[in-house]
C-alpha cells in the first residue's frame, strides 16, 4: 500500500468510524439509563434518511432545511419509540422489553416498506459535496473532511450537555439510582425521553451523512449499520459515551483497513466487525473503557 | 406539621403497615424507633409516596397527599435522606448537592445553602470536586444529609442516620441534626440506636411488627422500663 493510498483509506476509515460513532451514542445512553438494548435505533437512523429525501424531493425544502427537520423528526421518533414501546414495560422482566424492542424495530422497517416502498431511492446531495479534492496527489471526496468535522462538534456538543449541565447531572444520576433521583424531584421519565430524544439526534446526523456517502436508500439501511455500531458501543464499554466513540472509530477503520490491505476477503468484511467484538470482549468482558462487569443481553 | 392517620401498607400479601397514626408539629425532632423489620422505613417511604398505602391519610401542612407524585412533594419541603445514603456515586460532591437543589430556581439562595451546607459539613467542601464513591461510608452521610438540606427542606425525614457508622461519627451526625433542627427545619428520623435519638428528641414513637406500641417525650421513653429492656440494652 503507497502512502497515498494509505492517507485515502485512512480518511475513509476517519468518516465510517464517525458514523458508527454517532449511531453508537445512541446505543450506549440508552442502555445507560434503561440497561436496555434499543434495537430500534438502527431504523430510527434509517428513518432519518428518508426524512431528508421527502423534505427535499417532495416537499421542495431547502437541503440544510430538511436537514434539521430531519434531525427533530428523528428525535421525536425515539421519544415516540420509548413511550409506546419500552415505557409501559418499565416494571416488566428485561426480556419482554427486549422483545418489545426487537418487534418496534420489524415495525418501523416494515412500515417503512409500505410507506417508502422497497425500491431504492436516492439521497439528494448538493453539488457541493459531490466534489473530491486533491492534497497532494490523495484525492480525497470532500464528505470525508465534512463527517468527522461535523461528528467532533456534535459530540462536543453532547459531552457538554451530559458533563456541564443540570439536566446531564439529572440524566447521570437517573442512571445510577431511579428511586434516589426521585427524591432529588427528578422526574425519571422526563429524563428518559431527552436520553432518547438525544441519542436519536445524533443517530440523525450520523444518518444525514450516510446518506452523503452511501446515497442509496432502502428501507433495510438501517440493519448493518445500527449492528455495527451497537458492536462499537460494547466493544467501548456500553453504558460509557466516550466508549462509544472509541468503539466507533476502531471499528470503521479497522474494517476500511482490513479490506483495503486484504483486498481478497471484502466479502467478509462484516466478520471481522463480530471478530473484533469477540476478541475484545475475551480480555475485556465490560469493554475498552467500561468499568461495571457487562450484564447479559 | 404532618399527621398520618391508620395507614396500612401491603408487600404482596404481607401486611408491612398495620395501621400507623403519628404526627410531627413544625419545628419538632420527632423519632420513630424500632428493630429491623418493624416497618419504620416503610412508613417514611409511604410518605413519600414511594409506596401506595392501601388504607389510611397522610396530612401534610393540612394537605392530602397520598396520592401526590414525588416531584411535587419535594417542591414543597419534604424531603428524604433515604437509608444506606445512596448518593450518586458516580458524580461529584458538588454534583450531588447541585442536583439536591434540581427544582430550585434561586441561584443566590442555592448558593447560601450550598455555602451553608460547606459550612456544616467542611470535609465536603475538601472533598467537592471528588467522586462521592471514593468517600468514606461517614462523608458519604454527610452527603446524603447535605444533599437534602440542598432541597430546602421543612420537614426533613431521615432513615436510619448512624447506619454503619463509627460511634465518634454517629456523635457527629446528631450534633448536625440538632443545628439543623434549630435554623427552623422540622425533623422525622428513624433509629436502631433508640439511645442517640431519644437524646435529641422533643417526642418519639415505638414501632414493632407494622404497629406503633408506646409513644411519649423523648425523655420519658429513655426512663421507660420496657424500652430501657428492649432498646437500650439496660
Amino acid at each position: 500500500m503507497s502512502i497515498n493510498t494509505f492517507f485515502q483509506h485512512l480518511s475513509n476509515g476517519l468518516a465510517l468510524g464517525s458514523l458508527y460513532a454517532l449511531i453508537a451514542i445512541g446505543y450506549t445512553m440508552v442502555y445507560g439509563i434503561l440497561r436496555l438494548i434499543n434495537f430500534a435505533h438502527g431504523e430510527i437512523f434509517m428513518i432519518s434518511t428518508y426524512v431528508v429525501f421527502y423534505g427535499v424531493s417532495m416537499f421542495y425544502l431547502p437541503w440544510w432545511v430538511s436537514i434539521l427537520v430531519a434531525i427533530l423528526i428523528t428525535g421525536l421518533l425515539g421519544i415516540i419509540v420509548e413511550r409506546a414501546a419500552y415505557r409501559p414495560l418499565r416494571n416488566s422482566p428485561r426480556i419482554s422489553v427486549m422483545i418489545s424492542a426487537i418487534g418496534a424495530s420489524y415495525l418501523i422497517q416494515n412500515l417503512a416498506i409500505v410507506i417508502f416502498g422497497g425500491r431504492p431511492k436516492s439521497f439528494p446531495i448538493p453539488d457541493y459535496f459531490n466534489t473530491v479534492i486533491q492534497v497532494q496527489g490523495v484525492s480525497v471526496p470532500i464528505v470525508n473532511f465534512f463527517i468527522p468535522v461535523i461528528t467532533l462538534v456534535a459530540l462536543v456538543v453532547l459531552i457538554y450537555i451530559v458533563e456541564k449541565t443540570k439536566t446531564g447531572m439529572a440524566m447521570r444520576a437517573v442512571s445510577r439510582d431511579y428511586e434516589t433521583a426521585r427524591l432529588m424531584g427528578i422526574s425519571v421519565d422526563n429524563i428518559v425521553s431527552i436520553t432518547f430524544g438525544l441519542g436519536s439526534m445524533m443517530a440523525a446526523i450520523g444518518g444525514v451523512m450516510w446518506g452523503l456517502k452511501y446515497p442509496n436508500l432502502i428501507p433495510l439501511i438501517g440493519t448493518m449499520p445500527g449492528l455495527k455500531a451497537f458492536i462499537a458501543a460494547v466493544i467501548g464499554g456500553i453504558g460509557n459515551i466516550k466508549g462509544a466513540v472509541l468503539g466507533g472509530f476502531l471499528l470503521g477503520m479497522t474494517e476500511i483497513m482490513i479490506i483495503a490491505s486484504l483486498p481478497d476477503v471484502t466479502g467478509y468484511r462484516d466478520a471481522f466487525a463480530f471478530i473484533l467484538l469477540i476478541g475484545i470482549l475475551i480480555y475485556k468482558p465490560s469493554g475498552l473503557l467500561g468499568q461495571d462487569i457487562g450484564e447479559k443481553v | 406539621m404532618i399527621t398520618i392517620s391508620d395507614l396500612h401498607v401491603y408487600y404482596g400479601g404481607i401486611h408491612a403497615i398495620r395501621g400507623v397514626s403519628l404526627a410531627v408539629s413544625k419545628g419538632q425532632i420527632v423519632s420513630l424507633i424500632g428493630a429491623n423489620g418493624a416497618g419504620k422505613s416503610t412508613t417514611l417511604r409511604s410518605i413519600m409516596t414511594l409506596e401506595k398505602p392501601r388504607e389510611g391519610r397522610i396530612l401534610y401542612k393540612d394537605k392530602d397527599i397520598t396520592l401526590t407524585r414525588t416531584t411535587d412533594l419535594v417542591k414543597d419541603g419534604l424531603v428524604l435522606v433515604p437509608e444506606g445514603r445512596h448518593v450518586f456515586t458516580n458524580l461529584t460532591v458538588e454534583e450531588n448537592l447541585i442536583l439536591g437543589a434540581y427544582l430550585r430556581k434561586n441561584a443566590q439562595a442555592i448558593a447560601e445553602d450550598m455555602a451553608w451546607v460547606y459550612q456544616l459539613f467542611p470535609r465536603l467542601k475538601e472533598r467537592s470536586r471528588q467522586r462521592a464513591g471514593t468517600m468514606s461510608g461517614g462523608e458519604q452521610q454527610m452527603l446524603a444529609v447535605g444533599r437534602a438540606l440542598m432541597s430546602s427542606p421543612e420537614l426533613l425525614l431521615m432513615d436510619e442516620p448512624s447506619l454503619g457508622l463509627a460511634p465518634l461519627i454517629v456523635k457527629d451526625i446528631f450534633e448536625i441534626i440538632k443545628k439543623i433542627n434549630e435554623k427552623g427545619v422540622t425533623i422525622l428520623l428513624i433509629e436502631q440506636n433508640a439511645k442517640v435519638a431519644l437524646e435529641i428528641s422533643d417526642y418519639a414513637y415505638v414501632m414493632e411488627t407494622g404497629n406503633i406500641v408506646l409513644e411519649g417525650k423523648g425523655r420519658d421513653l429513655l426512663k421507660d422500663e420496657n424500652v430501657k429492656k428492649a432498646y437500650l440494652g439496660a
